[in-house]
């Protein structure tokens, strides 16, 4: 129902013919979103620290919000209870079998940890931090990981500038290549010598009742 | 006016054991029984009274006798249910089209509640005017409808290490197969006018998980789709409802559910659920990012251990079901010996562009021990690899893709398990 829409609208037909594909027939659905709206809902922080909001937030202040909120589940020391997600530890573990992945040992930024704690915990009463509280909940996070000092301070101006340990542990997609002989002509007769049973099922009794 | 069967309608298990006393007592019979099967030579409840009236059930349910297809979760996978996974009972179905009350849920959140009249969709970023929509506004764009699978990247992912559940629902069950009825992202993105520097488009669900993910400009303005009904029908709670994702032949994290804003960005964002979760982790810790599409993959539903073979030697069904998120399915394979020998099975129609296909081999048991596998070949020449295949290149850490050829080991007794082979 917006004017801005329609006039959007009303112009993009005269550009249609200027600037080729990015200008298709529109419809004129839908209305302009506003500001507030957008800023209610735009939430997300990228690896260059866009969309943080100003604040700060130290380690003792994020281990207090973090005992009252988040302990529970994720352990005093972020060490994780039960089969709830640990968030520290796991240095070095990743070439090993059973890697242990945490905050501290596996993501590889920073944006990411405040980005996810910011809008998705705690688990159950998401988005009710304020950012300062989520700057000093990571920074308490960091520390749990040994990756700095209990005086340290976390805020939008030194977010990006934290080094993450696996930050260069990731590489794009590369099946295309590492795996191009599974584009293969398969095998149809006397494949292999000798076939044996190599292991059985661990876990026999997973239908809970099977029907007979 | 109502006509009801006033009768107590027998169980199967009194008329049978009371169909076995009339044939041992033969001799004694004062009334004749017709010899024969009592289901044919006896008149039946079924035969002589009514049955249900119409509206009985305003929306249908499975009858009683198919109580145990149903969607199954392994408690011990995950801490509670509200952030958990559970799956299809593959075994148990034929055809292609997964019902929707029965195709595997995933949720980090539980599943929201969500009206339709209270559902709004932003799209904001690189745009030349953000746009907010209502479901109404939605339903007057253009639509289009496809069968696509959606496929959870964990699926098997118990698997990498060995083998561990007794049974392809568990082993397999993360996928479902459905007809959707959508708008393409590509009519949204140009009603906004995206602009060029948008190389990447960042989805997000209302939930309290705020799933996201991004998707590279090129994926979203290709096949992409803004879908409201499945099967003809909206959505369910536990898929979306009332609009979901569908990025064909792309992980299931990424068909992101109650979808709300779509943001078109100059890079991604690195969500969580794109560098904590949803990335694989090779054998020297170096992990795999982007890793979006699913690999030629295919199993076989029947037999397997939930659905043993129940007749003799004689005429069997080896059925399965295969997919490639590359492209339509050419070829499935089947062998009885643990990859020794393969035969060509019956495609029961031409492979479809990320959808499920179904395979049969009309074969002939002769009641001897089968370790079976199926093997899929998509129309890429990709050719589904075995497990030890599959570790050479990714070790034992992936968690996610694991697309290898599984084995079945079917015992003279038509039992069935999960095995590994050498
Ligand atoms: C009721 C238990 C609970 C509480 C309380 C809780 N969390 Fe969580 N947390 C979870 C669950 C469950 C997940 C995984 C969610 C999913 O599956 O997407 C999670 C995931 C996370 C992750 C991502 C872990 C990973 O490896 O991907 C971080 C970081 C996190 N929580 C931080 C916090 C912080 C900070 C708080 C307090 C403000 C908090 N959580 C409170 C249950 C909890």
């Amino acid at each position: 129902m917006s004017k801005f829409h329609s006039i959007t609208f009303a112009s993009s037909i005269v550009a249609l013919t200027l600037c080729g594909p990015l200008q298709a027939e529109k419809f004129g659905l839908g209305r302009a979103a506003l500001p507030d709206e957008i800023a209610a809902w735009d939430l997300d922080v990228h690896p260059d620290g866009t969309g943080l909001p100003e604040g700060s937030g130290d380690v003792l202040t994020g281990e207090e919000v973090f005992a009252e909120n988040c302990a529970w589940c994720h352990g005093d020391f972020a060490e994780g209870v039960d089969n709830w997600p640990k968030l520290a530890g796991g240095m070095g573990t990743l070439d090993h079998e059973d890697p242990l992945k945490t905050v501290g040992s596996y993501w590889p930024y920073l944006s990411t940890t405040w980005d996810y704690i910011n809008r998705s915990m705690p688990f159950g009463n998401a988005q009710s931090l304020t950012p300062d509280e989520v700057y000093g909940i990571v920074a308490y996070i960091l520390y749990s990981n040994d990756l700095v000092d209990e005086d340290f301070v976390l805020s939008r101006e030194n977010l990006t500038q934290v080094e993450m340990p696996n930050a260069n542990g990731f590489i794009i997609d590369d099946r295309k290549t590492t795996e191009a002989h599974f584009v293969t002509d398969p095998c149809m007769q006397d494949c292999k010598d000798k076939v044996e049973i190599t292991m059985r099922a661990r876990v026999l009794d997973v239908t809970p009742d099977t029907t007979e | 006016m109502t006509f009801r069967f006033k009768g107590t309608r027998p169980s199967r298990r009194q008329f049978l054991a009371g169909a076995a006393t009339a044939g041992a007592g033969a001799v004694t019979a004062a009334t004749a029984k017709a010899a024969g099967d009592p289901l044919i030579t006896e008149p039946l409840y079924w035969a002589q009274g009514l049955g249900e009236g119409v509206d009985a059930t305003p929306y249908g349910l499975p009858i009683e006798y198919e109580s145990d297809v149903v969607r199954r979760n392994v408690e011990w996978l995950t801490a509670d249910t509200i952030s958990s996974i559970n799956f299809t009972p593959i075994h148990a179905l034929d055809g292609t089209i997964t019902p929707q009350g029965c195709a595997f849920e995933r949720h980090h959140s539980g599943a929201i509640d969500l009206p339709k009249e209270d559902y709004r969709l932003m799209i904001n970023g690189l745009v030349d005017t953000p746009l907010v929509f209502t479901y109404g506004d939605l339903e007057r764009f253009p639509r289009e409808n496809h069968v696509y699978f959606c496929e959870c990247a964990a699926n098997s992912g118990m698997e990498w290490a060995g083998a561990q559940l007794n049974g392809a629902q568990f082993t397999h069950g993360m996928i479902h197969n459905m007809e959707y009825t959508g708008v393409p992202l590509r009519t949204l993105l140009e009603e906004a006018g995206y602009q060029t520097a948008g190389k990447w488009v960042y989805v997000e669900g209302a939930d309290a998980s705020s799933n996201g993910r991004s998707i590279p400009m090129e994926k979203a303005l290709d096949d992409v789709l803004v879908a409201f009904k499945a099967n003809g029908e909206a959505l369910r709670m536990e898929h979306g409802y009332p609009v979901r994702l569908v990025v064909p032949g792309w992980e299931g994290n990424m068909w992101v559910k109650w979808l709300r804003r779509i943001e078109v960005s100059d890079a991604p964002v690195e969500s969580r659920e794109e560098t904590s979760k949803y990335t694989d982790t090779l054998a020297n810790g170096i992990s795999r990012k982007w890793t979006w599409e699913m690999d030629a993959k295919s199993v076989i539903t029947s037999p397997s251990p939930q659905s043993p073979i129940l007749h003799g030697p004689g005429p069997l069904v080896i059925t399965g079901l295969a997919w490639s998120g590359r492209g339509a399915i050419k070829r499935v394979d089947v062998s009885k010996d643990g990859g020794k020998t393969w035969e060509t099975a019956r495609l029961a129609k031409p492979g479809e562009r990320m959808a499920l296909s179904r395979f049969y081999l009309d074969t002939q048991w002769d009641g001897e021990e089968m370790l079976l596998q199926s093997r899929a070949m998509d129309e890429t020449g990709y050719v589904q690899p075995t497990k030890t295949q599959l570790r050479d290149v990714r070790g034992l850490n992936s968690i996610y893709h694991n697309n290898g050829i599984q084995t079945w080991w079917v015992k003279s007794d038509g039992k069935a398990e999960n095995v590994e082979v050498s």
